[in-house]
């Protein structure tokens, strides 16, 4: 049953170079850069997006996810779902409003995964970039690289993914939209949704705790995945499979790396869900086919290959 | 300037301003496993047991300052100043 989770509203992301950084995410994958903070953190965001941003990069030595926040609804809803954090036995903080920029107080949690998460009701929200409130145009001008409309979501490898997908389904109201299960009937990849999309978040059952896979930005057509590939070719990006389409959720994808290492995603298209859907189910013997619908298997690293 | 490199037995040649693991890459050799190319997923994790060489940044998670000090280091962050002889590092 739904609580009040909208979508994912931000990820931080850390970098080894921030310049080399932004000539990825800004220059080539086409997130628009709206402020940068005194601890040095840059904050970008896709131009379909109505919040002030949703991708934040912070310098460090060590690449990976720092966090990835969730917007609720409303005030109500984050004092709620705070509480039953707190009652289902999560460690529980609170950052106040304006630790992030122009965001509201975050309240943090960690999964059972080890992936830290917060969830917050306010940001301030300039609107679409480059669009007038009324009577908008389809998309503005001065878009760079490949566009990317908005950051969609990431996919995380950790331990424990059965207790993390009955926090984010019994606590945090997502549904289980697909997954992958075993021959002896455990479920190894949790896919859930709070929206209509075929995912929001997802994991991956591993040995190693907070590692991030990849973080997704949407693209609007097949068209434009093409030019992306290009646009890698072009700058000389580290690709590292694609384009090609999922099993899973359906979604046609590129992945390739960013200058630090952490793996990024965009795609388009594929599956939708509604709240009263059953899961989709593939079989953890068919993977092959489940991540790439097309080569039917899978290379050796993509599993491996995480920061 | 090129230079031989040597990993795990097999040799090919490295301009000092590409990295080893790109250099292995374009001679479709799999000596190493490749991974990211950029110094954060540590599958390519080598020691280097003879030469010099200078390495890009790496992530500190993968390599520790004292394990660099001790020549161990990412092939897609060395970039070679001599001849190397490599051997991969297994973690498991």
């Amino acid at each position: 049953m739904r609580k009040g989770v909208m979508r994912p509203g931000h990820v931080q992301i850390r970098v080894m170079d921030m310049e080399e950084a932004l000539k990825h995410y800004r220059d080539l994958i086409g997130l628009v850069e709206v402020n940068r903070d005194e601890q040095g953190r840059v904050y970008l965001k896709g131009w379909t997006e109505v919040d002030k941003y949703s991708v934040i990069l912070v310098e460090s030595d060590t690449p990976g996810l720092d966090f990835i926040g969730f917007k609720v609804l409303n005030d109500d809803v984050l004092n709620s779902l705070k509480s039953d954090l707190v009652k289902h036995g999560c460690e529980v903080s609170e950052l106040p409003a304006g630790d992030l920029d122009g965001c509201g107080r975050r309240v943090r949690f960690i999964a059972p995964t080890g992936h830290n998460f917060e969830i917050y009701a306010q940001k301030e929200q300039p609107g679409k970039w480059g669009m007038k409130d009324v009577n908008p145009d389809a998309w503005p001008l001065d878009l760079t690289g490949m566009k990317a409309e908005r950051f969609d979501h990431c996919l995380l490898f950790g331990p424990n993914v059965t207790a993390t997908r009955k926090l984010f389904t019994e606590v945090l109201g997502f549904d289980l939209s697909e997954r992958v299960v075993d021959p002896d009937g455990n479920v190894v990849a949790a896919f859930m949704s709070c929206s209509m999309k075929a995912h929001d978040i997802a994991f991956v059952e591993a040995p190693e705790v907070g590692k991030l896979h990849h973080v997704s930005f949407l693209l609007e057509t097949w068209e434009n995945l093409l030019k992306a590939a290009d646009l890698l070719t072009m700058t000389n990006t580290t690709k590292d499979v694609g384009p090609t389409r999922h099993g899973l959720t359906h979604g046609q994808t590129i992945y390739f790396f960013d200058p630090s290492g952490n793996r990024n995603e965009v795609f388009c298209g594929g599956d939708y869900h509604y709240p009263d859907h059953p899961p989709v189910t593939w079989k953890a013997e068919d993977l092959g086919k489940a991540i790439f619908y097309h080569e039917l298997n899978i290379h050796p690293t993509y599993l491996e290959v995480l920061t | 300037m090129n230079y031989n490199i040597e990993i795990n037995g097999q040799t090919f040649i490295c301009p000092d301003d590409v990295t080893v693991l790109l250099a292995m890459k374009g001679k479709g050799l799999t000596s190493l496993p490749i991974g990211c190319c950029a110094g954060g997923c540590g599958i390519c994790k080598v020691k280097v047991m003879e030469g010099k060489y200078e390495t890009k940044v790496m992530s500190r998670a993968k390599v520790s300052v004292e394990e660099a000090a001790d020549g161990f280091a990412l092939a897609c962050r060395i970039l070679p100043r001599s001849n190397l002889k490599i051997e991969q590092f297994f973690n498991k």
